[in-house]
């Protein structure tokens, strides 16, 4: 199984993390391990829409959100055509590599 | 001036929960949520789903939960201050707090405890310029309160998520014009729903723009008019209007919890866990709020740490007086 590269795309430039693939891992919880100032309220159950991104790269690749994750989404007054809600996509084998921008809430 | 003998901030379980164990001692409380409900995340958030680790219960429904707090704490009586934000924490003397809501409620209190959560639910706002010009009564708001107010009115709603929908239909026909604003082609949210504004738009009984976001909100005083822009085709249209409700859902911000001195670490209060009492003698944080040594966010943690605070409450209020902890099966409940 091969690894998973993510860059994110902020003020301060661009970052590549390199994330494994193996461990069924969502994106959120991945980002929020390399430090970065996610909510999450919810835990990851796309009840909150706290981890939301904008995929810049390697939207078409991943599979279509679910009708939960689409009625979050739509709550967003900030939703973009390529918006996603981080804790709603898994790693795995499935998962193309990513740029992405973060657009949620932090503390 | 609402008095008490405790004020809490917060109604989410544990809030609701200090209510039963201050009434156990003969304290009474009063509770103050920025929501319009109590409940806290669990009504907010995941009103729906299961919870499985409340002890004695192998499943319950998150609003269940909150329904069954409801009514143990209903005997002794709890007042509620709903949809305004504690601004402002005083201690005059000790026994003697102020606490001053955004709207100006006063609440006067011998004992304050907090049980904010992850702090207060707040609106996301759209990115448009001068919205607070009008907030505050003067034609925005971000939750609907009473929704008699708006009737005979004209209003627009903006967002396209399950509330900005069950809104559109509980209130249309109702007001006096009503459009519905939404960024997207189409509505992805509970399909019933979604039905019914529908027809409502090809019945005329409302007017439904999609594609479209607010750019510009106009107005001498008082909220009258919003500009819209198409965001396929540019175009950009006035809507007059006394009402603008933008429902974007909320995300929880500690806000003014971190201006009243409290010792924060973490975006949360530090607490001594004899009895959750914080750096200021008479103020407690229980629940989500606050932290130490290996705190758990959960909601059994919170009801443990509610009923340490209130025997500590109950000294801190009745100095030199003894009390000794009776079982409710053996002094049953005495209703106020
Ligand atoms: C999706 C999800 C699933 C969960 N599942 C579980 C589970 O299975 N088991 C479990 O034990 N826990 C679970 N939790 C965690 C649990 O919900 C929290 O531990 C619990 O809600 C904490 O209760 P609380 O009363 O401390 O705070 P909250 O429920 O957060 O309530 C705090 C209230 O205070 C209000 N407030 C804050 N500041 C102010 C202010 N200045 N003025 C006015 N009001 C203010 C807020 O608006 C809020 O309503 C879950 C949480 C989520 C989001
Ligand atoms: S973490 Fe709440 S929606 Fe993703």
């Amino acid at each position: 199984m091969s690894d998973i590269k993510v860059t994110v795309k902020s003020d301060d430039g661009e970052k590549q993390h390199v994330f494994p693939s193996e461990m069924g891992l969502s994106l959120m919880e991945c980002l929020k391990a390399e430090g970065y100032d996610i909510l999450a309220t919810c835990g990851g159950m796309a009840l909150c829409a706290t981890c939301h991104v904008e995929i810049l790269e390697g939207y078409n690749q991943l599979s279509e959100p679910s009708s939960d994750e689409w009625a979050m989404l739509d709550t967003l007054p900030n939703i973009t055509p390529t918006s996603r809600l981080s804790c709603q996509i898994k790693l795995n084998e499935n998962c193309p590599d990513l740029k992405i921008i973060i657009r949620g809430e932090g503390q | 001036m609402i008095q008490t003998d405790i004020a809490i901030i917060g109604a989410g379980p544990v809030g609701l929960f200090a209510v039963f164990e201050a009434g156990l001692l003969k304290m009474r409380c009063h509770l103050v949520d920025y929501l319009p409900q109590p409940g806290g995340q669990l009504s907010e958030i995941y009103p729906k789903k299961p919870i499985y680790d409340i002890p004695g219960f192998p499943i319950i429904y998150a609003q269940e939960l909150v329904d069954n707090l409801l009514k143990q704490a209903e005997p002794f009586k709890p007042t509620f201050t709903l949809g305004e934000r504690v601004e402002k924490l005083e201690k005059r003397a000790e026994r003697d707090f102020l606490l001053t809501t955004h709207l100006g409620t006063q609440i006067q209190s011998k004992v304050v405890v907090i049980a904010g959560g992850l702090g207060c639910f707040e609106p996301r706002k759209p990115e448009v310029n001068g919205l607070e010009r009008f907030e505050n009564g003067k034609g925005i708001n971000y939750m609907i309160l009473d929704p008699e107010k708006y009737y005979d009115k004209t209003l627009v709603i903006a967002g396209g998520g399950d509330s900005a929908l069950d809104w559109t239909i509980f209130l249309a026909g109702k007001v006096k014009k009503l459009t519905l604003i939404h960024r997207s082609e189409n509505f992805r949210g509970a399909p019933e729903s979604v039905r019914k504004v529908m027809e409502l738009a090809q019945n005329g009984v409302i007017d439904l723009k999609l594609n479209s976001v607010i750019s510009e909100v106009a107005g001498n005083g008082h909220l009258e008019s919003v500009k819209i822009k198409n965001i396929k085709t540019q175009e950009e249209t006035i809507i007059p209007t006394e009402n603008l409700i933008p429902l974007f859902g909320l995300t929880p911000k500690l806000g003014p919890i971190a201006k009243w001195g409290l010792e924060i670490e973490d975006n949360a209060i530090k607490v001594n866990t004899e009895d959750y009492s914080t750096n200021i003698p008479g103020v407690y944080a229980i629940g989500d709020i606050n932290t130490y040594k290996n705190k758990l966010k959960l909601i059994l943690c919170g009801f443990h740490e509610a009923a340490l605070m209130s025997h500590s409450a109950y000294k801190y209020i009745n100095p030199g007086i003894k009390y000794t902890m009776k079982y409710t099966t053996v002094n049953g409940i005495n209703p106020f």
